[in-house]
């Protein structure tokens, strides 16, 4: 098993977010949790990505035979785990290139394998960015810093798209997007979906879902999966809200 | 403040100085203590000029009747002026050495270790260093190809006795003795620093540079630069500093006096980096310093950048006075304070003439138990029509025990003036620290990113064979790895 989430519980300040939620995702799979407001979906996303906020109750999350509880959040970033984020952050005076290259560097070193020289990395960084549709001219900004919503969304895509990952989770990556970014981004991710990765995409509307197919559509209810299934679960959603699922 | 981050910040407040070595040598030192014996020792060290002596002893009796200014927020014990080596130099030093063959191989292994090699063929390309260590000027690189274009660049101790004319003219001419006790005592007892002269019309083709190290225990280091940029010239000037670990606090009292005539400009960077003391608070240069630019022509510019990572007391402001009609003054200031380190630093602009202009940037970051001020003063005089300032203070805090204080005083006798003020104070923020780690990035290169980030608007002001050599120091600043 690539993604095994048992039983897991998650609370935040005494409140109780997740509650034995249980999800199992195999490599080369497209799963998308759907749900509404409030329901404990980007808390998993947060839980999954290792953010510290929370307390853990009880469950076991396992990610490419490890314990993902032994591993911190670089950690995990480094095993290959990538989410995309619903607000990225402004880092002013950061500048995107060697933010990116330093990433790129930083999992290859725990993966054994060579760093990736400036020249190199620079023309992998160009040619990413052309294929998502990104001006040169972005990579010479700061990390976030200044983008409109709609450029803050592509540049996930493309950090997605460099640091190649395992495993993405996309945390509402549809929200505040126009139709043609939301075609740049969910270009981006048809292009990087093979057989060896998967992703997790968290949506609150089913319109991402016309892009990306995903191979299965969970219903995420007050904290627990509530329905699994393909995508006529969306459809359903569509057309009569999560009114009934609750 | 999550306690990974804690601990992080714990771990960098274990700062490890890298510069904190002591070089063995036998040193000359006439007794400890501050009278009128000591100030003709020194003068007579440096074979001086009668009228060099009597302007030294004058400055001494304004000293005798003033008092330390008490304003800054500072706290550190009284200092004892009869408890300090005024004068120390290794022995054999009466006369500058001539060339390399004759320094003690100790001093070039020491400005070595310092990465700072005196051999001309290992100096940085295109940097001409004067080396300071305690009360005397090593050796000056590059001086012959200068020369040529008719820059002195060259100790103040031989700039006295070679260019008097000069010296009469300038010296305690943007710092009068007077202004206040510690440039007083500067002008009483200096023993060594930089002389440059930039002649008309010409623009220096390297970066001229000062290192200073002070070695000797117990001694105050009082250094005096001056550099004249006459009219149509340009030059950019740097100064390093470093000192051993030790136990006890050291004086440091600096004068720098810059004079930019018409059309003239001055760059003038400092890395500081002095022993800040260990993580009890224990040690460190006590660095009080005074300098100050005079744009005495039109259209001059005179900028401060500094780079301020050191001492355990740093009390700084690097100002200019725009007397010439559109000149411009600059300062871009980034101070880090950790453990317990105090800075109270910032900068004085006061606008004479028409149209001037002046930028202010100043970033502090506040680690540890550490308090960092920014205090800075803006003036416009009656005449200064059209004049205008900008000003930024940025404060970082790492941590929940240090602190950040901005002071700005504006003051504006011109209702033409215009004055933009901004300033923020913020905490180093988790959601960036999440964000880099969830690209891989470990919590201390996350830190480091964000501070050099922070301090980006500063550092790209630095001339580029340092903005690196800052960078780093930045990071190292933050989480004592030795480099």
């Amino acid at each position: 098993m690539f993604l095994e989430i048992k039983d897991l519980s998650v609370k935040i300040e005494n409140k109780n977010i997740l509650k034995k939620l249980n999800l199992n995702i195999n490599k080369g799979e497209v799963h998308a949790i759907m749900g509404p407001n409030g329901c404990g979906k980007s808390t998993l996303a947060n839980v999954l990505a290792g953010k510290e906020d929370y307390e853990i109750l009880n469950g076991k999350i396992n990610f490419k035979d490890n314990d993902l509880f032994d591993l911190n959040i670089e950690e995990r970033a480094q095993e290959g785990m990538f989410l995309a984020f619903q607000y990225p952050v402004e880092i002013p005076g950061v500048n995107i290139t060697p933010f990116l290259h330093s990433a790129i560097n930083s999992k290859r070193k725990r993966m054994n394998e060579e760093e990736i020289d400036n020249l190199s990395f620079a023309k992998l960084l160009k040619s990413k960015a052309s294929d998502l549709g990104i001006n040169i001219d972005m990579l010479k900004r700061s990390v976030n810093t200044g983008f409109s919503g709609g450029e803050k969304k592509r540049y996930e895509i493309l950090q997605m798209s460099i640091l190649n990952p395992d495993l993405a989770i996309l945390d509402e990556t549809d929200s505040g997007l126009d139709i043609d970014a939301l075609k740049i981004v969910t270009d981006g991710v048809n292009k990087l979906k093979s057989k060896d990765n998967s992703f997790l995409i968290i949506t609150h509307y089913q319109k991402l879902l016309d892009y990306i197919k995903p191979d299965y559509v969970h219903v995420m209810v007050d904290g627990s999966i509530v329905k699994s299934g393909g995508s006529e679960i969306a459809a359903e959603i569509e057309k009569d809200g999560f009114q009934k699922f609750q | 403040m999550n306690s990974e981050t804690l601990n992080t910040l714990d771990s960098y407040s274990k700062n490890k100085y890298k510069y904190g070595f002591v070089t063995e040598i036998d040193e000359e030192k006439p007794k400890k203590g501050l009278n009128e014996d000591i100030i003709k020792f020194i003068s007579l060290k440096k074979n001086e000029p009668e009228w060099m002596l009597e302007w030294r002893l004058k400055a001494f009796s304004k000293w005798k009747k003033m008092k330390e200014p008490k304003w800054a927020n500072l706290n550190f014990p009284e200092i004892d002026y009869q408890d300090i080596y005024y004068y120390s130099a290794p022995k054999g030093f009466d006369k500058k050495p001539k060339d390399l063959s004759e320094v003690d191989p100790k001093l070039i292994e020491t400005y070595n270790k310092l990465g700072i090699p005196l051999e001309e063929q290992k100096v940085l390309a295109g940097v001409a260093v004067d080396v300071v260590f305690d009360s005397v000027s090593v050796a000056t690189t590059y001086k012959g190809e200068l020369e040529k274009l008719g820059i002195i660049f060259c100790s103040i101790g031989e700039a006295i006795q070679k260019h008097p004319e000069k010296i009469k003219k300038y010296l305690g001419s943007v710092i009068p003795a007077g202004d206040h006790s510690f440039s007083a005592l500067n002008s009483a007892v200096f023993t060594d620093g930089s002389f440059v002269y930039i002649p008309e019309g010409v623009k220096c083709p390297m970066e001229l540079s000062t290192y200073f190290r002070i070695n000797a225990e117990n001694t105050g280091q009082f250094e005096r630069t001056l550099i004249i940029a006459d009219k149509g010239s340009y030059v950019s000037y740097l100064e390093g500093c470093t000192a051993p670990k030790r136990d006890d606090n050291q004086l440091h009292a600096a004068n720098v006096e810059l004079i930019a005539l018409e059309d003239a400009e001055i760059k003038y960077s400092t890395v500081q980096n002095w022993y800040p003391g260990d993580e009890d608070g224990k040690g460190g240069i006590y660095n009080f310093v005074t300098k100050r630019g005079l744009c005495a022509g039109k259209n001059s510019k005179i900028s401060w950048t500094q780079v301020e990572t050191g001492s355990a007391i740093t009390w700084k402001y690097p100002s200019c006075i725009l007397k010439g009609d559109n000149s411009i003054g600059e300062f871009y200031s980034v101070a880090i304070t950790n453990n317990f380190q105090q800075a109270d630093t910032g900068t004085k602009m006061t606008h004479i003439g028409k149209n001037t202009k002046s930028k202010i940037i100043s970033k502090g970051i506040s680690l540890g138990k550490s308090q960092n001020t920014y205090r800075g003063e803006v003036s416009f005089l009656r005449k200064a029509d059209k004049a205008r300032n900008y000003t930024q203070c940025d404060s970082l805090l790492v941590g929940n025990k240090c602190g950040a204080h901005t002071v700005p005083y504006i003051d504006s006798k011109n209702n033409t003036a215009v004055i933009e003020h901004e300033a923020s104070t913020s905490k180093i923020n988790e959601d960036q620290l999440y964000y880099c780690r969830q690209r891989g990035l470990s919590h201390e290169e996350a830190v480091s990113l964000i501070v050099n980030g922070f301090c980006k608007q500063v550092l790209q002001e630095l001339p580029m064979e340092f903005a690196v050599e800052a960078q780093k120091l930045v990071s190292i600043s933050l989480e004592g790895s030795v480099g």
